[in-house]
């Protein structure tokens, strides 16, 4: 009480000032340490041992304690702390395993004091008593823990971790007798400083190395220790059993953990590896860092807070050989970054809407959801007012079905598994999937397909058979002159007399050329601009002719769709509101619910004959005469896009992948990157595991071929008793040696 | 039941394998027995090694439960119950440790493709020149789907792989060379760049096949019988051996004399033992007597490295490697050049600063999640085993001897633990045996058996085994930190 009453007048009597700076040092520090007026910091590494005073604006270097003709491996520091009661009083950890006492009351140049050689190897860690002036604690990886008396030679007494390696020894700052060591085996110890024969209690806090364990300043009892396997947990010392309280999961190994001042539920940790910033957490929000300071280039090896009862300055020192003092305000706060709505479709189409109270409260009032609202579930969590944070916690959950059978997604299903992506020629391929789409009734993407192949394939190399395929259907159905006419050329595919005869078809409808290649254009200039007014002026003469012609093409494929084009339509802006992702499939089938997109479908498929007979007819000419090859690729980007903006992701990947090469640099990487994963995101909700593989493995990006590198474990299960078989590959361990 | 059915099953594919891959050298010899149709192979060696007696090893068939379950287990994931199982299985504790990793990287979840996987194997196992492994994974290579084109050299391998060769030389010879423009090479290079996860599961793998071509050669492993110099077709009564049989392995006729080096007197060898547990009891006890200065102690750190150079035997002429096994990597000039002996100087490596337990797991585990994990646990078992017993004393604290044998291989790659002393290694380590130690460490293709013969004569085979488990753990530790400290350069 006497020594806290001390510290405040301290504070109060001059209050903390600076700024977030940062000085550097001249070699990768390992451990820093505070002196008692929060005015110097000590800084110790391998090869640097030196005390920094804080001054207003900047660090001043004010002693370099490492002397001596050669550098010794004494001065290899593991660890540094200051005496807290002695300004003048330090102690370091030596690599080589020797603790060094230093006294900067010294009047000569050299400031060490006394060095205990016990430890067999490194020592991790020392520890002052918090209220002894000359009682020193040491953690070895020699598996012993030693106390010390300053006042004598050797150590006082013993503490053996059974050869396990110690990582981390502190003294409780309320139990005067007791302090805690943590091991790397995953053990953490607690010992009563007179008992040297055996430890108080041991239980295990983490799979792999404690590295590192602080006490509450305040809460006795309470215990925040971090390990190799990324948690920092409190542990509740006061029941007869260590309580886990709270445990925080970091993303990288823990190498250091300090409570805040003044903050009962923060702390401060820096991780061993990998992630260089040091984030203070609040134990009881563990999974968004309070705040986190982002100054370091290379991994923090130290922190501590400048003033035991200031909680906003915070010094760091780190293998980038800097020195850092952090000023709270200055932080970054990821919970501001953090997205407070959260979004997730359900099995059968039902979406689930998360945000905040008043978000929601205001869009209510702007618009009520009543109608749409069909079974809303609303939850509140309770409000704890001790939380400094309740304000954020408190958010809205809203469910919102789908009507029964609006949201069927078997289109997508059967065309992602009918598909064909790979393996054969562009025509073949475009042919394959026109088909496809036909027969599903998505009369639209069928005629992208096969706009496709005519622009990207010479018909010179177009199969006979798949001419034949595509166009013996139309004639079956009686279409008009023109193409039973390309019928009759095309299907031999083979001899001269062919190539005559096309050459004839093409000056025949020669002027049939300029009007559907515009038309072509047009069409997919419209389709861009969301083509949601219909541009009446390209519907020439024959469409209805041929709508209606088209249609009984597969009336029981175009049939199921047609339930969609008389849903009630006010189901669609209300829903529209909420899903305004453009990623997900239920938009697109949304989009087919409105009468504006349905309409546009309706034109293209108008549109099929017209474009794919005449075209075919003609588009060797249009080849070989005037364009150059890539002359549609920016028409089929922009194709592409307008499918991925539509939802339909389905389609905008699988071109890619058809096309492969030839319209892959026109698109770049992060938004293919982002069509792929959305695609391999909806295969995978719709367990299409065998495509969604396929997906990745032609793809070209890398980031998405990583991902079929992921783990994916098979486990098997014994057909006799159905236990799993663990380990024993195909044999079970109750019947495989029984036979 | 089912088991001995796969048993059969295995044994007649890895016959028609060994039919495929045939003994080229030898077509001579086949000629005699076309007539029959049938050609039935015998085993050429004398057990799973040829410096442990057959005798010494444990047959199959008399194992406990625990080594019986270790069998079932190696044979369920490899299909096989190879030499180097049957030879570590002296020390069942650590072979389960062993087995589970290796089937782990092999054919558990991973970011590579099966095939590459092997071949990486043989890339490694081939910077040695070890016929054994190499034979061994061109067998799972094809089995596994491998296109056999990239057998017949690393230029036939995708660009992906033969991007990989620099690293695989580097990590097997010199790992201390080993920068982040390494890493940065490989996984920037267009459409052929490997990616983080890819890389460390390569390390690993890479690390693994030379340490185990160390155990393959330090421990004397024979030809499996269904690979290449395994076996022969030649009926027993045949005298005249085929010489590319022998040859063919690692098998130098000159070894297949009796050894010489065994003929000092029983009594002599016996004070060796005496002698070195003296040592040890006086290094115990005269451990806080004199305290070495520090410039004593950073010195005797540099003079084993520096004699841990010239700890070679003095044939060190050049050895020609079997064409074979060449193919797989160029360069064969390339190979394990000591420290100082080339005027390059090389900051020694800090394990203070940079160690497995704290940063090489952490990283691994993060890009490759599970296997740091078990290398970690390989490790523990490897540096932690022992049976308190030394030679036919028991009751022995060998932790001082392990942890010698284990700091001097790493001073052998430049790794310095600040808190050794680097004395100690020569009081504990003779001359014979830090041959061995550095011959199978450094160039395991020069190990004869008269150096496995001529170091602690007294002490048994197990024990040997047990030594080896000590050096390829540690030679594994040691090129894995090389090559993760880069890979950490890299990412910071």
């Amino acid at each position: 009480m006497e020594k806290m009453s001390r510290v405040t007048t301290a504070l109060g009597g001059s209050a903390l000032t600076g700024r977030t700076m940062h000085c550097h040092l001249d070699a990768p520090a390992n451990a820093i340490s505070v002196c008692r007026d929060a005015a110097q910091v000590v800084v110790a590494g391998r090869s640097i041992f030196k005390i920094y005073a804080i001054e207003e604006e900047q660090f001043v270097e004010k002693l370099n304690l490492r002397v001596g003709r050669k550098p010794s491996l004494n001065l290899s520091c593991a660890d540094v702390v200051w005496h807290q009661m002695d300004e003048n009083l330090l102690a370091t950890a030596a690599t080589n395993g020797v603790v060094v006492t230093w006294n900067l009351g010294r009047p000569s140049r050299n400031k060490q004091d006394q060095l205990f050689t016990e430890h067999k190897r490194t020592v991790n860690k020392v520890c002052f008593h918090p209220t002894e002036a000359h009682v020193l604690l040491s953690g070895s990886q020699d598996g012993f823990m030693k106390c010390f008396d300053l006042r004598r030679k050797d150590s006082v007494s013993t503490f053996s971790g059974q050869s396990e390696s110690v990582r981390d020894v502190q003294f409780s700052i309320r139990d005067y007798f007791t302090f805690a060591s943590t091991f790397e085996n995953g053990n953490v110890q607690l010992w009563d400083i007179r008992r040297p024969d055996r430890c108080e209690r041991m239980f295990t806090a983490h799979n792999g190395p404690v590295f590192c364990c602080d006490w509450h300043p305040e809460d006795r009892g309470w215990l925040a220790t971090g390990g190799r396997d990324k948690m920092v947990k409190v542990w509740d010392m006061t029941t007869p059993r260590a309580k886990e309280m709270h445990c925080v999961q970091t993303i990288a190994s823990v190498a250091r953990v300090k409570w805040r001042p003044e903050c009962r539920h923060h702390l401060a940790t820096c991780s061993m590896m990998v992630d260089h910033n040091i984030y203070v957490w609040d134990v009881r929000r563990p999974f968004v860092p309070a705040a986190m300071f982002e100054e370091h280039r290379d991994v923090t090896t130290g922190i501590a807070w400048r003033h035991p009862h200031d909680p906003c300055f915070l010094l760091s020192g780190s293998k980038d050989s800097t020195l850092c003092q952090h000023l709270f305000r200055d932080a970054s706060q990821p919970v501001e970054r953090a997205n407070p709505e959260g979004l997730c479709y359900g099995l059968f189409g039902d979406v689930a809407f998360a945000a905040k109270d008043s978000l929601v409260a205001a869009e209510s009032g702007r618009k009520p959801y009543a109608g749409d609202r069909r079974h809303p579930i609303f939850f509140k969590r309770k409000l704890d007012p001790a939380e400094p944070f309740s304000g954020l916690a408190s958010s809205a959950l809203s469910v919102f079905e789908t009507e029964p059978g609006g949201g069927s997604m078997s289109w997508f299903v059967d065309t992602a598994e009918r598909y064909a992506l790979a393996g054969r020629p562009l025509a073949e391929l475009c042919d394959h999937n026109a088909k496809v789409a036909r027969e599903l009734g998505r009369n639209q993407v069928a005629q992208t397909w096969t706009m496709l192949r005519i622009i990207y394939c010479s018909p010179g190399l177009v199969s006979s058979a798949s001419l034949n395929h595509s166009v013996g259907k139309g004639s079956s159905c009686g279409l008009p002159l023109i193409n039973s006419f390309n019928l009759k050329d095309m299907t031999p595919g083979l001899g001269s007399e062919t190539r005559l005869d096309r050459s004839k078809g093409d000056t025949r409808s020669d002027t049939v050329l300029l009007d559907s290649s515009a038309t072509l254009i047009t069409n997919e200039d419209n389709e861009e601009t969301e083509g949601s007014d219909v541009p009446a002026d390209y519907l020439l003469g024959d469409v209805e002719g041929e709508e209606d012609e088209l249609y009984p093409l597969d009336p029981e494929h175009v049939h199921p769709e047609e339930p969609e084009y008389v849903l009630p339509q006010e189901a669609f802006p209300l829903r529209h509101e909420i899903l305004d992702t453009p990623s997900g499939p239920e938009h697109l089938q949304d989009k087919a619910d409105s009468p504006h997109v349905s309409g546009s479908e309706a034109d293209a498929a108008s549109l099929a004959p017209v474009d794919s007979f005449s075209l075919l007819s003609i588009s060797h000419a249009l080849y070989d005469s005037r364009l150059p090859s890539d002359f549609f690729s920016v028409l089929v980007c922009d194709m592409l896009r307008f499918y991925a903006e539509q939802g339909d992701v389905q389609m905008a990947v699988s071109v890619l992948i058809v096309l492969g090469e030839r319209v892959r640099k026109d698109i770049d990487e992060q938004t293919q990157e982002h069509w792929y994963t959305s695609y391999i995101d909806l295969l995978q909700r719709f367990c299409l595991w065998n495509v969604s593989n396929e997906v990745v493995k032609l793809s070209t990006s890398r980031a998405v071929s990583c991902l079929n590198q992921a783990s994916t474990t098979l486990h098997v299960n014994c057909s006799h008793c159905k236990r799993p078989m663990s380990s024993r590959g195909w044999v079970c361990d109750r019947w495989g040696s029984g036979g | 039941m089912r088991l001995a059915t796969a048993a059969n099953e295995a044994y007649t594919t890895s016959l028609t394998v060994s039919e495929l891959l045939g003994c080229k050298q030898c077509g001579g010899g086949r000629v005699q027995d076309e007539e029959l149709g049938i050609r039935i192979p015998r085993p050429l060696g004398h057990g799973p090694s040829r410096f442990i007696p057959e005798k010494e090893i444990l047959q199959v068939g008399s194992e406990d439960a625990q080594m019986h379950a270790l069998f079932a287990d190696s044979f369920a994931a490899l299909g096989r119950l190879d030499n180097i199982t049957l030879v570590m299985v002296f020390h069942p504790q650590y072979l389960e440790s062993f087995l589970k990793t290796q089937h782990y990287l092999l054919q558990m979840d991973g970011p590579l493709p099966l095939h590459y996987r092997h071949y990486i194997g043989i890339m490694a196992a081939a910077r040695h020149q070890c016929s054994y492994l190499v034979n061994l994974h061109v067998n799972d290579f094809l089995h596994v789907g491998g296109d056999p084109k990239w057998l017949n050299g690393l230029e036939n391998a995708p660009q992906k792989l033969q991007n990989l060769g620099e690293l695989n030389k580097v990590l097997a010879h010199r790992p201390w060379l080993i920068t982040k423009e390494h890493i940065e090479g490989l996984l920037k290079a267009e459409e052929h760049s490997w990616s983080l996860a890819e890389l460390v599961h390569a390390v690993v793998l890479l690390t693994h096949y030379h340490s185990l071509a160390s155990f393959t050669f330090g421990c004397g492993i024979s030809p499996e019988i269904h690979c290449d110099g395994g076996h022969t077709f030649r009926p027993p009564s045949v005298s005249n051996y085929c010489i590319c049989d022998i040859t063919n392995g690692n098998h130098n006729v000159d070894e297949m004399q009796v050894n010489s080096a065994g003929n000092i007197s029983v009594s002599d060898s016996f004070f060796e033992v005496e002698a070195l547990m003296e040592k040890m009891r006086q290094l115990q006890e005269c451990k806080d007597e004199e305290e070495a200065s520090q410039e004593e102690m950073a010195s005797r750190f540099e003079i084993e490295k520096r004699e841990s150079m010239c700890a070679f035997s003095s044939d060190d002429e050049e050895v020609t490697p079997a064409r074979d096994v060449s193919r797989h990597f160029e360069d064969t000039s390339y190979g394990y050049k000591d420290f100082s002996r080339h005027g390059m100087h090389v900051p020694t490596f800090r394990v203070q600063d940079y160690c497995w337990e704290d940063h090489g797991y952490s990283l691994v585990n993060r890009l490759y999640p599970d296997v740091g994990q078990l290398i970690d646990e390989k490790f523990h078992i490897a540096y932690n085993l022992t049976y308190n017993t030394m030679a036919m004393h028991k009751d022995v604290d060998t932790s001082m001897l392990r942890r010698a044998i284990w700091n001097y291989i790493h001073c052998m790659f430049g790794i310095r633990y600040d808190d050794y002393d680097y004395g100690e290694i020569n009081q504990l380590l003779d001359r014979s045996f830090k041959v061995y130690i550095k011959t199978v460490v450094c160039t395991p293709e020069k190990v004869t058996k008269r150096m496995y013969d001529s170091f602690w004569r007294q002490f048994k085979h197990s024990e040997k085994v047990h030594v080896n488990l000590l050096l390829i753990e540690a030679r594994m530790q040691a090129e894995l930190l090389y090559a993760l400290r880069a890979i950490t350069r890299y990412m910071t």
